[in-house]
């Protein structure tokens, strides 16, 4: 059997305490393992470590114990080559043009004019930004600003993407249009994608396999595999096992849900 | 709507103009205490062309310049260092935040005994003045910095160098230049205060001169160079934040 894409094994995070509150442990330990190409959706209660997952995956943080792998090579505080990450908020850079926001990471990495014209002029008419080019991002709708980000990870060329609820701001017509958007994008370049999302049935549309979390410190309950074929769209909510995919994911979730309201209040 | 916003304001300067014009002229303002700003205008322009005030107007910009330009670079820098270390914010917050209460000026004799009757004692007024609101607003801007811009940084695999420079700085632009705009306005009301009573030399120094010696046309001239000066600097900075600010949304 090949090797996995992304490996996490016995992974946890605990943030340190500080003068007023205790260590807090917000995730694992837990094991994953994301195979190249695929589509791989965490759902889980508000505070189970959704994020901080995603960060220790990126490198954006440190796992306090375990080992997490990209393509073979260990990742360590440093976010590896080949991986690009969409955030939930506003990543735009307000002083920049929409191209220069997707050129920012290519001039960056050296690579020639040439090349990021072509690539840039890709990625604006893929994500249907053509029109607004040369506009600022205070000129952009949610939306468009969120097109930008994600059009500035795909001009990088990623072969690991990962998306940090990069939906959760915009209304739900525009989730399902932007859904459809990134199956295109992820068919199209072969990336292996990790999004991160509150919403079920996003994660049911989206995804070959969803990871549902317990409460906090997050860990994998179930990973649930959807069945859809590869090539699908947001018209698959319309499909009587969608209910079914999106049903199974709030029986396993509902409990882990009201154990995080609990410990909340 | 700004082109109507822009004729309103000038009819609201020409119309006080005017006002003050027709009171001199019918003697409502006695000439002893103002001249017509007509006069005023005409008395500057014979200022200029005449050349003698330009050794005191040379002083008071160069003085400003050093003042202003110190402010600016101590102060952006005193701001990152201060916004790096959350220990030493925590002690100098209070301080910053009660700094303008105090009348910097009553420390003019100090800075005579210290560093006599030359520019150094206006250029330290000046500087005082103007670096505590480079602080401050260097402090909130990068304050104001998204998380996320940061995080963004270390995607793209940036060093901290490069970070500041590509991305934090500019998203703390708008903070920063609201910074300048006051260090502007504060080196010269800091130089220009201080010239009245520490200078021999300088727009302040003639101003207060010219008083004493009842030189009225004089006087009101250079009140008025101070007042094109200041004004015509500080449209330039305006605009300049107007752009800044369109392109970023925040206004």
């Amino acid at each position: 059997m090949s090797q996995p894409h992304v490996a996490l094994t016995n992974v946890s995070r605990v943030y340190p305490g500080t003068r007023n509150q205790g260590p807090v442990h917000a995730l694992g330990p837990l094991d994953l393992e994301l195979w190249k190409g695929e589509f791989f959706s965490v759902v889980g209660p508000s505070g189970c470590g959704k994020s901080t997952l995603l960060e220790v995956i990126a490198g954006l943080a440190l796992a306090s114990e375990g080992t997490i792998t990209f393509e073979g090579a260990p990742v360590a505080a440093r976010v590896p080559d080949g991986v690009g990450v969409v955030f939930q908020e506003d990543a735009s850079f307000p002083w920049l043009t929409v191209q220069d926001n997707i050129a920012f990471g290519l001039r960056r990495a050296g690579v020639d004019a040439e090349e990021i014209a072509k690539r840039v002029n890709y990625a604006v008419t893929f994500m249907g930004l053509k029109a607004f080019a040369r506009a600022y991002p205070a000129q952009l709708s949610g939306g468009m600003r969120q097109r930008v980000c994600i059009a500035r990870t795909l001009v990088m060329q990623p072969r690991l993407i990962l998306l940090d609820e990069p939906f959760g701001a915009l209304d739900q017509q525009t989730r399902l249009l932007m859904g459809d958007e990134l199956l295109r994008l992820w068919r199209e370049t072969g990336a292996t994608i990790l999004l991160i999302t509150h919403a079920l049935d996003e994660a049911a549309m989206l995804a070959d396999r969803v990871g549902v979390m317990s409460a906090r410190p997050g860990r994998f309950i179930d990973i649930l595999p959807t069945g859809w074929p590869r090539e699908r769209d947001s018209l698959i909510v319309a499909r009587q096992e969608f209910g079914q995919v999106t049903g199974h994911l709030w029986s396993l979730l509902r409990g882990e849900s009201l154990k995080a309201l609990q410990n909340d209040q | 709507m700004r082109l109507r916003t822009n004729v309103l304001r000038i009819a609201v300067v020409l119309g006080a103009f005017l006002a003050v014009e027709l009171l001199s002229r019918i003697g409502a303002i006695p000439r002893v205490m103002m001249i017509p700003p007509s006069e005023m205008l005409i008395a500057l322009v014979r200022l200029l062309l005449s050349g003698r005030m330009n050794v005191h107007i040379a002083i008071t910009l160069r003085n400003v310049g050093i003042a202003l330009t110190s402010a600016l670079l101590l102060g952006f820098v005193g701001g990152v260092v201060v916004h790096a270390l959350p220990r030493l914010r925590r002690i100098l917050d209070p301080l910053f935040a009660s700094y303008y209460s105090i009348p910097i000026f009553v420390f003019y004799p100090l800075f005579i005994v210290i560093f006599g009757m030359g520019s150094i004692p206006l250029i330290i007024m000046g500087f005082l003045s103007a670096v505590v609101a480079m602080v401050i607003n260097t402090l909130n801007g990068l304050d104001r910095v998204p998380r996320v811009f940061r995080k963004t940084a270390q995607v793209f695999q940036m060093t901290r160098a490069r970070a500041v420079c590509l991305i934090i700085l500019p998203a703390a632009a708008a903070n920063i230049f609201t910074g300048i705009k006051l260090a502007v306005a504060y080196a010269f009301i800091g130089v220009i205060a201080a010239e009245f009573i520490l200078s021999g030399g300088g727009i302040g120094y003639q101003i207060s001169f010219t008083y004493y010696a009842f030189d009225n046309n004089t006087m009101y001239a250079l009140i008025l160079l101070i007042l094109v000066l200041v004004t015509v600097i500080n449209m330039s900075l305006y605009v300049w934040e107007r752009r800044l600010l369109t392109r970023m949304g925040r206004r």
